[in-house]
């Protein structure tokens, strides 16, 4: 039973597919991976902009949208109705262009952003058998359209010949390039370990129980701070708080999308709440198991269930950082990403290399637990003295 | 010849030209990254995944950052007023059109023609991983430091300009 309900989606998709002609069952085939792609997150994304703001108006203290329901009824679904009114909002608006831009690239930008964007999904793995395309080098691939969206923030911003816009794009093209190294950096120890660049055979690598603990890379030292770091640096990928400087209203008026309006400026919302949950289930391959189960007793739960999970979980954490952290200055979060992020992916790299060989040499666990966790705590604690001492007390000039 | 070949080179081709026709610099960039993007799909369809998806990596994530960055922060992006054309453009195009007709003779003549396709080999990344560390492990090495050498000189150009300032 629970091995049916754990091949669900697989069995349907080759029942579905049984009944076409042979001519047919390639293209459906490929047609039945992709179109479920383009329900679940889009839809996840519509879910998740509602929760987003429920969440924060919690945090905050207010109530947040609890007020749209089904039209022409008086069932109001606690708010849960207002991504409908926002779609027909951003659909029905003036698509404004500015006089002065570049229109042909003013229009593609949008465009050009989503499509990397949903090209990400196409290697991650959901479930068990339930990859859309199985590359041999699908990190690769994760990592080769994730920097194509650079890009297209620079098209945004320049085209809209707005200094705004193009001081966002400056922003954000440089903030994504410096983290990006620390997200590379970080996945590589996982390529080490495993051996591999194919995100199943990741998976795989990780579906493996020790008594009834799962052999889930963030449950080893080097694995929790290739995580930690893989997770801030996911969060500056994205442009989230606390690293939304490129599109901050109120320091330059929401960046590079300034002068984009109507349906182009949802494009870009579900651009980068795509970008978030693609990179978050990267992060959950590498890291946290992707599919598997954390205890072996566990393991009756569908595969798929449990990426999903895991999912939601990351974008709740997602919300609750943007609710409570305060946003980094520019300057601040240069410094962050060189001179304390990128040495510690560096040196996690070689815990991760220490760690593969004390295997090999068949050391006591705890012994190789103490010996790398140190290896990477010193130099945290160090170089976070370091900081603490350059930076001092953060004087308010004007406001004290 | 199949049409999947046909449309990826049409359009590395088409954006090539683009390139170098277009007056504004910033689309001739962003019409170079269309190009690069042709070249990573055409070494796709040659199943070399690691080497196209390293293209895309390299070329359109970097690079084409890097020629952006250098138009915006060196000159006007505005486009300038039309260059006069050249008065030797048929001196050119006859050069141009000898040049191919040259290589393609010499293509067509050459014992790449008679060759036949090997088979297709084992060209796995981890294949190419276990070539890296192995056969070609030197040159590797030599650009490792190559590379930290330009990283470690970039680093000290900034840190000196920061020194001058006050």
């Amino acid at each position: 039973m629970a091995e049916q309900l754990d091949q669900l989606f697989v069995h349907l998709k080759h029942w579905l597919v049984g009944h076409l002609p042979d001519a047919w069952q390639p293209l459906a085939s490929i047609l039945l991976s992709i179109t479920p792609v383009l329900m679940v997150f889009p839809g996840l994304f519509a879910l998740t902009t509602v929760i987003e703001r429920k969440g924060l108006g919690r945090i905050q203290n207010r109530r947040g949208p609890n007020r749209v329901g089904i039209p022409l009824t008086n069932i109001r679904l606690a708010g849960f109705g207002q991504f409908i009114a926002d779609g027909i909002k951003a659909l029905i608006k003036e698509d404004v262009v500015p006089r002065a831009a570049d229109k042909v690239v003013h229009f593609l930008a949008p465009i050009a952003l989503v499509v990397p964007v949903l090209l990400a999904y196409s290697v991650l793995p959901f479930g068990r058998n339930m990859v859309p395309l199985d590359l041999d080098a699908g990190v690769l691939f994760f990592f080769a359209v994730g920097s194509a969206t650079e890009l297209c923030l620079f098209m945004a911003g320049w085209s809209s010949h707005n200094k705004y816009s193009l001081l966002g794009a400056m922003r954000a093209i440089a903030q994504m390039i410096s983290y990006e190294l620390p997200l590379i950096l970080s996945g590589v120890a996982v390529i080490m370990v495993t051996g591999t660049l194919s995100l199943p055979k990741i998976v795989e690598a990780q579906n493996v129980y020790t008594g009834t603990i799962a052999h889930w890379h963030v449950f080893t030292p080097w694995g929790l701070a290739g995580f930690i770091l893989f997770f801030i640096s996911s969060l500056a990928e994205a442009n989230r708080s606390p690293f939304d400087m490129p599109e901050a209203e109120s320091e330059i008026i929401a960046g590079y999308f300034v002068e984009y309006s109507g349906f182009k400026f949802a494009l870009f919302f579900l651009g980068e709440y795509l970008g978030l949950f693609a990179v978050a289930g990267f992060g959950i391959t590498l890291f946290l198991g992707g599919w598997t189960a954390p205890f072996s007793w566990l393991t009756w739960i569908p595969s798929w269930a449990w990426f999903m999970g895991k999912l939601v979980t990351m974008i709740a954490i997602y919300i609750w950082i943007r609710g409570t952290v305060p946003r980094l200055r520019a300057d601040q979060l240069m410094n962050f990403a060189w001179k304390f992020m990128l040495p510690m992916a560096l040196l996690n790299i070689v815990v991760t290399g220490l760690w593969h060989f004390t295997e090999l040499a068949g050391w006591n666990i705890v012994v190789r637990w103490l010996v790398c966790a140190g290896i990477l705590i010193v130099p945290y604690l160090l170089l976070g003295r370091a900081f603490k001492a350059k930076v001092g007390q953060r004087e308010y000039r004007y406001a004290s | 010849m199949t049409l999947p070949f046909a449309i990826i080179a049409g359009l590395t081709v088409g954006s090539a030209i683009a390139a170098m026709s277009l007056r504004n610099l910033v689309h001739c960039a962003l019409s170079l990254v269309v190009t690069f993007a042709g070249l990573a799909a055409l070494f796709l369809q040659l199943n070399a995944q690691f080497v196209g998806f390293a293209q895309v990596l390299v070329y359109v994530g970097a690079v084409a950052i890097l020629i952006v960055f250098a138009i915006l922060l060196t000159r006007s992006a505005e486009p300038g007023p039309p260059a006069s054309m050249t008065t030797g453009a048929g001196w050119g195009i006859g050069i141009a059109v000898a040049a191919f007709l040259a290589m393609a003779g010499a293509v067509t003549s050459s014992v790449v023609m008679q060759r036949t396709a090997p088979p297709p080999s084992d060209l796995t990344v981890r294949a190419i991983g276990h070539k890296l560390m192995t056969d070609y492990v030197l040159p590797l090495e030599v650009i490792g430091l190559l590379l930290t050498a330009a990283m470690i000189g970039a680093v000290i150009i900034a840190m000196q300009e920061r020194k001058s300032k006050p």
